[in-house]
């Protein structure tokens, strides 16, 4: 195994707030690697920055040996990333297929011209698209939603929505902030077992920001816990658990360990 | 009750759905191309006109519906392509034929330029900046009087196509065939970016930015495409307008131009290409609908007709206010609400197109 994504010593900064402090870690290929830690640690900043939404004030990511930083954020899927959103970001007013084939947009080869004029060679393009989509939706048990447009759908149904659209991009690199948010105890099972799947099946490497312990546990290789933007502990899931800076993050210091630090 | 049974992926990227809405849009088009024999000259130069107003609605409602980019400024574009068509035929001597294009093509140029900088604004700000181009343009063509012949205006010449001449007046319905012709041209491409990448595209932009982008859609490019593809057809229908008018000046694409535009194509309904046809009825007729029922008002009240100064405006004004509280999907939403009554005849529930909220809209990044 080699390392897909490396983050090193990344550090970013809001005004006076130090969101992401010396961040460093490698996600190797074919792994799935969970990101944990209470509100506001930095997670999904770490997510966006990934992206290319925030510029780090240190260090560097890299994927697959090269650096991103000189990227724009819309390269970023072109190089083998896709992501989903903690709050859905899908395209409301489009159907299901659409946002769906959207996540194909870096597997355009049609220009302009060809387009606006519906050459055969464009038809043979949405074809192939549509092939590729079909097997996402086929994946995901998408096939009775396929027409409907986003603002009419269930929330737990458009998390699967997003999470299709990402796969749609055919990524190397998965980023999944909070798949399970908001999900029912079932939904959350399928969404376990689709990251097996895609991981064992599609040999897409994950990285996922999750607060369900439950599902992080079961699904995830490594963990690494993050507080006020820094790393806490990195090992596997219940190492994590049991480590006592995670515990303390988590729960707070019990009074015998609050006189030692006093 | 229909039910469309789709055997292959290419019943999704065809143009119709099935072989029965094909058949409806042959005899609305039989119905169009025949329409000189059924009408009068009066009514075919509205038919004209109206036809004129949907092509250039279609090209606002690629920026503006498709794209989610609002102008106040289009009508600088209809300015643009109104002059480059004209200049081009009169002192540089091309061909209607090469000039009606690269008429478009000008306009288009100048739109993806502008978007350059504008499609950096948002919402109302965009709107602001549009609407100093609309106010610019109407300054430049006076300032450029030896070329634009400010504010005393140019006359177009008669058309001359293939040999035959087309001229608004002496062969009004060549020239109803010739704007037919372009509106079907704009139709199909229109239709074929509503199913390709690039139209998919736009919509990405329109209802999200930072995912578009995470999709790989390179956003401020894509908008610019879209000020170009918007201003290009908006320009040729510029370009038809000034024959249409037989004579124009700076005042004839004023602001007042630019906000009819944008409240037609969102009384027809945002983003489908039948709105900016519904819209375009509305534009174009209304003038006349109110001159009609002035002369049967003034008739009752025995008299003359009766004159109200501003009465276009306000009654334009109040349909647009009407429609936003009531159909804010304009006059193609009530239509697509009364053909899905009708198709899925007697299953229609009441609530199916009630507007459903939207999650978690709060920590939205721009």
């Amino acid at each position: 195994m080699s390392a897909l994504l490396e983050i090193e010593n990344v550090t970013l900064r809001f005004g006076g707030v130090t969101a992401v402090n010396g961040v460093s870690f490698s996600v190797e290929e074919g792994e799935v690697f969970a990101l944990v830690g209470p509100n506001g640690a930095g997670k999904s900043t770490l997510f966006n920055l990934i992206s290319r939404f925030y510029d780090p004030v240190e260090g560097d990511i890299r994927f697959a040996g090269e650096s991103i930083l000189s990227r724009q954020p819309h390269e970023i899927a072109s190089l083998g990333i896709a992501r989903t959103f903690q709050n859905i970001e899908l395209f409301e007013h489009a159907s299901v297929l659409q946002n769906l084939l959207v996540g194909r947009h870096r597997h355009r080869r049609g220009n302009l011209v060809t387009e606006l004029l519906f050459t055969p060679f464009v038809r043979q393009e949405e074809r192939r698209h549509r092939e590729a989509v079909e097997k996402v939706i086929g994946f995901l048990d998408l096939q009775a939603y396929r027409d409907k447009t986003i603002a009419g759908l269930p929330y737990g149904v458009r998390k699967v929505v997003e999470m299709g659209r990402a796969l749609a991009i055919e990524p190397r690199l998965l980023l999944l902030d909070e798949p399970a948010s908001g999900l029912s105890v079932e939904e959350t099972q399928d969404v376990a077992f689709w990251i097996e799947d895609i991981k064992k099946e599609m040999g897409i490497t994950v990285l996922m920001v999750e607060h369900d312990m439950h599902l992080v546990s079961s699904v995830s290789d490594r963990v690494l816990a993050l507080a006020d933007g820094k790393m806490l502990a990195l090992g596997t899931a219940h190492e994590v658990q049991s480590h006592p800076k995670v515990i303390e993050a988590y729960i707070g210091v019990s009074d015998a360990n609050e006189k030692v630090v006093a | 009750m229909r039910t469309v049974f789709k055997t292959s992926y290419d019943a999704d990227i065809n143009l119709f759905r099935h072989r029965q809405q094909a058949a409806w849009y042959i005899a609305l088009l039989v119905l169009a191309v025949v329409l000189p024999f059924l009408l009068g000259t009066f009514w075919l130069g509205e038919m004209t006109n109206v036809l004129i107003w949907a092509i250039a609605g279609m090209g606002l409602m690629v920026l503006v519906g498709q794209t989610g980019q609002a102008s106040l400024g289009h009508a600088a574009f209809l300015a643009i392509g109104c002059y480059a068509n004209v200049l081009l035929q009169d002192p540089v001597g091309l061909p209607f034929i090469l000039s009606f294009p690269l008429a478009g093509l000008i306009a288009g140029v100048a739109g993806t330029l502008i978007a350059m900088p504008m499609s950096r604004l948002h919402g109302i700000y965009l709107g602001i900046g549009t609407l100093a181009l609309a106010i610019l343009t109407d300054d430049l063509i006076v300032i450029a009087e030896p070329i634009t012949n400010g504010v005393v205006g140019l006359i177009p010449p008669t058309i001359s196509l293939f040999g035959i001449d087309i001229d608004r007046y002496v062969t009004p319905d060549r020239f109803y065939w010739l704007v037919l012709v372009v509106a079907i041209a704009v139709i199909l491409i229109y239709r074929n970016l509503l199913r390709t990448p690039l139209g998919r595209s736009f919509s990405a932009v329109r209802d999200s930015e930072v995912s578009a982008r995470a999709m790989g859609v390179n956003v401020a490019r894509t908008k610019a495409i879209s000020f170009g593809i918007s201003t290009a057809i908006t320009g040729m229908a510029g370009a038809l307008m000034g024959h249409f008018a037989g004579i124009f000046n700076n005042e004839t694409f004023n602001l007042i131009i630019s906000i009819q535009l944008l409240l037609m194509i969102v009384i027809g309904g945002l983003g489908t290409i039948h709105g900016a046809f519904f819209g375009a009825f509305v534009v174009a007729l209304l003038p006349q609908a109110i001159a009609i029922s002035r002369d049967i008002v003034g008739a009752l009240l025995g008299g003359g007709s009766v004159a109200i100064p501003g009465l276009e405006s306000a009654i334009f004004g109040v349909l647009l206010i009407l429609f936003i509280l009531f159909e804010p999907m304009g006059i193609y939403g009530r239509w697509f609400k009364i053909r899905t009554y009708f198709e899925l005849f007697p299953f229609y529930r009441r609530d199916m197109f009630r507007r459903q909220k939207s999650y978690l809209k709060t920590e939205r990044m721009r």
